[in-house]
C-alpha cells in the first residue's frame, strides 16, 4: 500500500531529513513509525501525503508513483488518504459536523450522503452528541477525535497520523490508539508516527524505527 | 451534476454574503469606497445624458434664416415660405417681408437716422425656418437644400451654439470614459486588496483545506464570490447615492428650467443603466478577486 524505495529528502539549506529509506507497508497493515525528534518521521509522512516531494528515490502509494502526480492532481490524491495531525488542524469557525464534512464537501458528495457519513464517523469516535459544537469548546482529546473522524469520513484506504497523541495524557492516548486499531480491523492501512514507546509497546504492532534519517529497525515487513 | 454545481455556487454566494455581513464595519467601508468610485462616473454619465436631452429644449437655437435674392418679390417669397413649411423636416416658417424687416431694424437700435437717408429699401425678403424637432441632426442637409434654391441668396444657420454644446458634450463624454476606466481600475484594486487581506486572515484555513484535498478552484471560489458581492453591493450603494444626488438637484434644476421657460427635468439612471452599473460593479469585483487570488493561493502550501 505504501512503498518507499531508497528515498532521500534534503531540504533547501542542505539539511538531510531522510537518507535512503526503503520499506513497504502492505494493504491492511498497521505500523508505528518511531524514533527521536528529528529522526525524519514527519518528513516521511509528508512524502506520503505529497506535502513534500522526495529529492531522490520513489514513493508509491496505492501502487501510484507519487512523483508522477502533477500539482493539479495532488488534491485528488489527497482526497483518497486520511491525515491526522498532532495539532488537529481543525477549523475553529465551523462546527464539529462541518469540520468532519469538509473532505466530503470537497469531494462533491450529496448533502444527504455527507450527513450520513459524518454521523457514522462521529459515532465511531464517540462524539455524535457534539456535532453542533464548536471545536474550541471541546477538550484536546475530543478535538483529536474530531480530527480522526475527519480523516476517516471519506473512507480512505490509507490513514497516516503524525504524533496523534502528542498532546494527550496516557489514558487518552491509549484510547486514541484503540480507535486506530478499530479502523485497522475493518481494513484501513495505518501508519502512525509517535515517539511514545511506552504507549505502543503493549499494542504489539509493527514498528518502523528511524534515526538520523535512516531506517534502524523494522519489526515486520 | 448541474444541481450539484448550482448548490456549490449558491453555498459560496451565501457564504460570501455572510462573511461580508460578519466583518461589519470593514466591509461597509469597502462597499462605500466602491460605491463612491462607481457613483462618480455613473453620475457624470447621467448628467451628460441629461444635457444631451436638454439640447432640444433650446430648439429655437436650431432655427435658421433664408435671405432671398433682391429680385424675388413678396408673393413669390410667401409661396416659397409655405412650400418650405410643407416639408416634413420643417416645423414652421415665418415670412418676414423687407418692409417688416426694415421696421424691425428701425425699432431695434439707433439706426433710425441712417435708415431715413435711404431712398429705397435695401433689405431682401426673409424666411425664418424652424426645423422639426426630430430633424435636428440633419439641419446641415436641410440648409444645403435651401441654399440650392434659385431664389436663395444666403442661408444663415443659428446653430453654432448647438454645435458648441455638442462639442462640449462630446468632450465631456470622452472625459467620462477616461474617469470610468480609472475608477474602474480603482475598484479592482480596492477589492483586490480586500481579498488579499482576507486571504491572509484565512491562511490557516486555506492550508487545512489543501491538506484535506481541496482543489485550487474550490479554495478560490469563495474569494471570487466575495469580490463579486463587494462589487455588486458597491454598485447598489452607488445607485442609491446617485438617486439621492438627483433628488437633491431636482428642485434647483426645476427652478432654473422655469426661468428659461424650458420644459425640462432631470432624469435618473434608466433600467438598462442600472443593469450596466450593477453588472459592471460585480464584474470589476470578480476581476479584482481573480487577480488577487491568482498567484497568492498557489503560494500557500501546507508545510
Amino acid at each position: 500500500m505504501i512503498r518507499f524505495e531508497n528515498v532521500q529528502k534534503r531540504y533547501p539549506g542542505g539539511r538531510e531529513a531522510l537518507a535512503g529509506v526503503s520499506f513497504r507497508l502492505e494493504r491492511g497493515e498497521m505500523a508505528f513509525l518511531t524514533g527521536p525528534s528529528g529522526a525524519g518521521k514527519s518528513t516521511l509522512l509528508k512524502l506520503v501525503a505529497l506535502i513534500e516531494r522526495p529529492t531522490r528515490g520513489t514513493v508509491l502509494v496505492n501502487q501510484q508513483n507519487t512523483s508522477r502526480i502533477g500539482r493539479r492532481r495532488v488534491p485528488y490524491f489527497r482526497q483518497r488518504i486520511g491525515v491526522v495531525f498532532q495539532d488537529h488542524k481543525l477549523l475553529y469557525d465551523r462546527t464539529v459536523f462541518d469540520n468532519v464534512a469538509l473532505p466530503l464537501v470537497i469531494a462533491g458528495m450529496r448533502p444527504r450522503e455527507t450527513g450520513r457519513r459524518v454521523r457514522a464517523a462521529l459515532d465511531q469516535v464517540g462524539l455524535l452528541d457534539r456535532e453542533s459544537h464548536r471545536p474550541i469548546t471541546l477538550s484536546t482529546g475530543e478535538q483529536q477525535r474530531v480530527g480522526i473522524a475527519r480523516a476517516v469520513a471519506g473512507r480512505p484506504e490509507v490513514v497516516i497520523a503524525d504524533e496523534p497523541t502528542g498532546n494527550l495524557d496516557p489514558g487518552l492516548s491509549f484510547e486514541i490508539m484503540r480507535l486506530f486499531e478499530r479502523f485497522n480491523e475493518v481494513g484501513v492501512t495505518l501508519l502512525i508516527a509517535t515517539h511514545d514507546l511506552d504507549l505502543i509497546g503493549p499494542l504489539g504492532h509493527r514498528r518502523i524505527e528511524l534515526a538520523g534519517g535512516r531506517l534502524t529497525a523494522d519489526s515486520g515487513g | 451534476m448541474i444541481a450539484r454545481w448550482l448548490r456549490l455556487h449558491l453555498e459560496n454566494l451565501v457564504g460570501a454574503l455572510g462573511r461580508i455581513g460578519n466583518s461589519a464595519l470593514g466591509a461597509v467601508l469597502n462597499v462605500l469606497v466602491v460605491a463612491i468610485a462607481l457613483a462618480l462616473p455613473a453620475s457624470m454619465r447621467v448628467l451628460i445624458a441629461n444635457a444631451d436631452g436638454m439640447a432640444p429644449a433650446f430648439e429655437n437655437a436650431a432655427d435658421f434664416t433664408v435671405y432671398l435674392k433682391l429680385d424675388v418679390d413678396e408673393d413669390r417669397g410667401r409661396d416659397l415660405g409655405a412650400a418650405i413649411e410643407a416639408r416634413e423636416d420643417v416645423e414652421s416658417t415665418r415670412f418676414v417681408s423687407n418692409i417688416e424687416g426694415l421696421a424691425e431694424l428701425r425699432a431695434r437700435a439707433g439706426f433710425g437716422g441712417a435708415l431715413d437717408a435711404l431712398t429705397e429699401n435695401p433689405l431682401p425678403h426673409v424666411i425664418k425656418v424652424r426645423p422639426a424637432a426630430d430633424a435636428i441632426g440633419a439641419i446641415a442637409a436641410l440648409a444645403d437644400e435651401l441654399q440650392a434654391l434659385e431664389e436663395t441668396e444666403l442661408v444663415q444657420l443659428d446653430r453654432l451654439w448647438v454645435e458648441r454644446l455638442e462639442a462640449i458634450l462630446g468632450l465631456g463624454g470622452r472625459i467620462v470614459d477616461i474617469v470610468t476606466v480609472l475608477l474602474g481600475a480603482a475598484v479592482i484594486l480596492v477589492i483586490g486588496n480586500t481579498i488579499r487581506l482576507e486571504i491572509n486572515n484565512r491562511r490557516t484555513e486555506i492550508e487545512v483545506l489543501k491538506l484535506v484535498g481541496a482543489t485550487d478552484g474550490f479554495i478560490r471560489r469563495p474569494f471570487l464570490y466575495m469580490g463579486l458581492c463587494l462589487g455588486a453591493l458597491g454598485a447598489l450603494a452607488a445607485a442609491a447615492l446617485l438617486a439621492a444626488g438627483l433628488l437633491l438637484l431636482a428642485r434647483p434644476v426645476g427652478s432654473l428650467a422655469a426661468l428659461y421657460a424650458a420644459d425640462f427635468s432631470l432624469s435618473g439612471l434608466t433600467l438598462e443603466g442600472h443593469a450596466v452599473l450593477v453588472g459592471g460593479g460585480s464584474l470589476l469585483g470578480w476581476a479584482g478577486a481573480w487577480i488577487a487570488t491568482a498567484r497568492r493561493l498557489r503560494a500557500i502550501e501546507p508545510a
